[in-house]
């Protein structure tokens, strides 16, 4: 039984170390993501004026936009990769779980986003003198993250086998998402000015809920997302 | 070729008779509203038709799983014809409710629970069909809209009640209304009677929808299988 559990994470870890190793070499993915971001953050620097005195509210709003723009770019090219050259026939014919596969993307694909999330955070707030290092902050961006990413590594399987795989992702994952974005502003928001505790309660309990499900419903249900 | 189920011929009857009648519980049987006036009549088909929509809705949730079970194609074309009709008849409650609302509230709309609720409902519903059209292989296409629709069911009662956490404005019928609603009303036995009786035979509309929309999803298949064939 522990020799199956060993196993079981060694596969998780042998599929995280070859994403970061290719992306290491590549650097196609996070460069791209990050170059996305800073164009999402310039472009609402012209949309809506973020005058200092709107920047505190409009600031989580503005990030958690960003994220979730340049995460979908991200989560469809770790797919593609895959899909492309068919990689994920071979992952699958390995003889892991498929959960194992599963987990092994989705934790790449968290690296990817928090490396991405940690570059922009600084940039951020010395672009707009705002300061965001917040432990409470840090620890929303993580718990969000993780709920993008366990319903996008979903969803982008299932996307990266369809016709129309380029433009499909964002409109299966945005009206799933909601609730984590909601909840990620909301939580933010209340963070960085700083709110008392129980304001922000509800909302970081949603977080965690909406991760705990949806980690679980995604592993149940990746089987049925790579079968072929 | 098949001719129509003589049930289906009776339910089709049923639903255009109880429709006749819900029209006169309506605009006859039922008084009139005090402060809304006639505005409010439009209240027994918005909430009927919401019905409908929650009824497809959770049909869609559940034929899902049963396909993801049993692998039987035949819950495929329960769940495209659930999440249509639930599709159409959102639309039509988001509709009657923005036209309840610009005299009630004095907008078309607000970012109030349920309104968004259903409208994230109506995107999640347009995307799936969206998916759907995207893939070829039929049985692959009933697996990714099992799936779909399966995360779908579970992310909507959650945004549910994280706008909920927002105050709302919409008045509830059933159960404890928020203390800021507008346009909440006591209802007369009579109203409550038409109410109930508007719900029955939406669900009774519902139904039947549901058994043509299955029949043709079953016909469709066999015209793929007939085309097949002769192809071979």
């Amino acid at each position: 039984m522990e020799r199956e559990s060993t196993a079981y994470f060694k596969a998780i870890g042998a599929i995280v170390w070859k994403d970061l190793a290719a992306e290491l070499r590549s650097r196609e993915l996070l460069s791209a993501m990050l170059v996305f971001a800073m164009l999402v953050i310039l472009i609402f620097n012209f949309a809506i004026e973020l005058q200092p005195s709107l920047r505190a509210t409009i600031t989580p709003g503005v990030l958690w936009v960003t994220f979730a723009f340049a995460g979908t770019l991200g989560l469809n090219r770790s797919m593609a990769i895959e899909k492309d050259r068919g990689c994920l026939d071979g992952l699958l014919l390995a003889p892991v779980d498929r959960s194992a596969i599963y987990f092994g993307k989705a934790l790449s694909n968290l690296a990817f986003m928090l490396i991405v999330e940690l570059i922009v955070l600084p940039v951020y707030s010395l672009l707009y003198n705002t300061n965001l290092f917040n432990p409470g902050l840090l620890l929303t961006i993580l718990l969000g993250s993780i709920g993008y990413v366990a319903v996008g590594t979903l969803l982008a399987s299932m996307a990266v086998q369809t016709r129309t795989r380029d433009v499909l992702l964002p409109i299966l994952l945005f009206p799933v998402i909601l609730p984590i974005l909601m909840a990620a502003v909301k939580t933010s928001g209340g963070f960085l000015q700083s709110a008392p505790m129980e304001t922000i309660w509800p909302w970081l309990n949603i977080l965690i809920v909406y991760d705990v499900i949806f980690t679980a419903v995604a592993f149940m249900l990746y089987d049925s997302v790579v079968e072929e | 070729m098949r001719s129509q189920p003589k049930g289906l011929t009776f339910m089709t009857i049923l639903s255009g008779l109880l429709f006749l009648g819900a029209l006169w519980m309506v605009f006859v049987y039922a008084p009139l509203e005090a402060v809304m006036n006639y505005v409010q009549k439009i209240f027994y088909f918005h909430i009927a038709n919401a019905w409908v929509g929650m009824l497809g809705f959770m049909a869609a949730a559940v034929a899902g799983i049963v396909y993801l079970v049993k692998k039987d194609m035949k819950w495929d074309i329960v769940e495209l014809a659930a999440v249509e009709i639930s599709l159409v008849f959102f639309s039509i409650t988001i509709a009657s409710g923005s036209i309840w609302a610009k005299p009630s509230w004095g907008t078309w709309w607000t970012w109030d629970a349920r309104l968004t609720t259903a409208a994230i409902l109506e995107m999640i519903y347009l995307a799936y069909l969206l998916l759907r059209q995207g893939i070829e292989d039929p049985e692959q296409r009933a697996r990714f809209g099992a799936v779909y629709t399966l995360i779908g069911s579970l992310s909507v009662p959650i945004t549910f009640f994280s706008i909920r956490i927002w105050q709302t404005i919409h008045p509830a019928v059933i159960g404890a209304g928020s203390s800021s609603a507008v346009g909440s009303f006591g209802m007369t036995p009579k109203m409550l009677a038409t109410m109930f009786y508007c719900l029955g035979t939406f669900s009774v509309i519902f139904v039947t929808l549901l058994w043509y929309r299955i029949r043709l999803g079953v016909l469709a298949e066999r015209v793929e299988q007939i085309k097949l064939q002769v192809m071979e």
